[in-house]
């Protein structure tokens, strides 16, 4: 796994989790890797792992089942999608916003006809 | 329940020693608050003020420090400043000229068989014998109660390293990889190795930090001395930094993630620490002001470590 230089690694694992449940590719109820397996798969300290597995859990995304593994809670989905939309509101668009002024670029110049599909 | 009962045992010992030794420290020394950190969390490797020197040159002074178990240590530290001299000491390979180290109840140099079978040192430089890599498995594997045959061969082909092959046949990087496959078939509680990442191919270092995340038990402790931080970057946690005579740090990547920023924008901070460029950009550490976590660069950390020595050890002692 190719990681992004600014960002703590345990948090990106979050972030992958995120896409991955955002995409439909993981599922309610869905087993996921354990933090040793995962932590083999993406040559990383299964400690740091367990701190994504950690947060996760925290936030009601993924539960653990003692002895048997971590699973994809139920409104998982909708927890992301809450936490991320707020996120790329109050990160992402002024970032966007400051490059767009830098660019001298309008919102009409960029999103123009474009429109976006609503899940 | 057999595991549990040896459990029992075991901890009895460790507490009922304890028990002793901190008796002595109040007495000897004000160490007492020492001793007390040390009880609270799980440190099961205990260096205490340990001193050694090769001649009149003193390599290690007054140097201290805990291991807890469970956790992948990286050793780094400039060349000359005693890491391969720590790990020998660790293994019972040397004799500390004063203070002490206590691994699990067991001094190391003292060489029991029922230590030295917890633990395996893997050297830099590795012997190239006469006979093939199953065989030297086969021979000595027999030293370490665990040792697991299976996994060794599982390990020689993630490495795609053939364990039919004689090892003085075997290029240095085979060696160094049936080596390492074989530490990690040992199944100990602790392994010491010295540079494993030095002389492997590129392939290879993923190999390694798979074998290391996958084939290592649980409650293992290992600790690795290396140069190569970039091989061992999101291995390794917590992080050790040696100096002359010096303990600079010893923290984990949480605790250095909640103390230092690590930025990689351009924006200049006139309150940084260390700054370097780096292609697209600068990466520049300053003291964690708002609390947000940023992704640890080890070798940025090494250098403001280094530039900083003071502050840094007066901002991880607790």
């Amino acid at each position: 796994m190719e990681f992004d230089s600014n960002r703590p690694i345990y948090l990106q694992i979050c972030d992958s989790i995120y896409d991955r449940l955002l995409s439909g590719e993981l599922q309610p109820g869905g087993r996921i890797p354990s933090v040793r397996e995962l932590g083999a798969d993406i040559g990383v300290n299964p400690n740091t792992v367990m701190r994504s597995y950690e947060k996760l859990t925290e936030a009601g995304i993924i539960f653990n089942k003692r002895g048997i593994g971590y699973f994809i809670s139920d409104g998982a989905r909708e927890i992301v999608l809450r936490n991320q939309r707020e996120d790329f509101i109050r990160n992402e668009v002024p970032k966007i916003l400051k490059r767009m002024s830098l660019l001298g670029l309008s919102p009409k110049d960029v999103f123009g006809d474009i429109s976006v599909n609503k899940t | 329940m057999n595991f549990i009962n040896t459990f029992a045992v075991y901890y009895s010992t460790i507490t009922h020693q304890y028990g002793k030794r901190r008796h002595k420290y109040e007495k000897r020394h004000h160490k007492y608050k020492t001793i007390q950190t040390i009880s609270k969390s799980s440190a099961m490797i205990k260096i205490d003020d340990i001193t050694f020197s090769y001649g009149s040159n003193t390599v290690l002074k007054n140097i201290s420090m805990c291991l807890e178990e469970s956790r992948i240590y990286g050793l780094l530290g400039e060349n000359g400043v005693g890491k391969t001299t720590l790990l020998t000491l660790l293994c019972g390979l040397k004799r500390v000229k004063s203070g002490h180290i206590d691994i699990d109840g067991y001094n190391p140099f003292e060489r029991k068989p029922s230590f030295l079978s917890l633990e395996y040192f893997l050297s830099d430089e590795v012997a190239a014998l006469p006979m093939t890599a199953e065989e030297y498995a086969k021979n000595y594997g027999k030293f370490w109660e665990k040792f697991d045959m299976g996994k060794f061969l599982e390990l020689m082909s993630i490495f795609e390293t053939d364990p039919a092959q004689k090892m003085n046949r075997m290029s240095f990087g085979q060696l160094k990889k049936s080596y390492i496959s074989f530490a990690l078939a040992c199944n100990c509680r602790y392994l010491f190795m010295d540079e494993p990442t030095n002389g492997l191919d590129i392939p290879s270092k993923a190999q390694f930090r798979k074998a290391v995340t996958k084939y290592t038990a649980e409650d293992s402790t290992l600790l690795i001395s290396t140069h190569q931080v970039r091989d061992l970057e999101n291995i390794i946690d917590p992080i050790i930094i040696l100096d002359r005579q010096d303990v600079l740090l010893n923290a984990s990547m949480e605790e250095i993630s909640e103390k230092l920023t690590f930025d990689y924008s351009n924006e200049k901070h006139a309150d940084a620490l260390y700054s370097e460029l780096i292609p697209g950009g600068s990466i520049s550490v300053r003291l964690n002001t708002t609390g947000e976590e940023s992704k640890v660069n080890i070798e940025a950390l090494f250098n403001t470590v280094h530039l900083h020595k003071e502050l840094i050890k007066g901002l991880f002692s607790k």
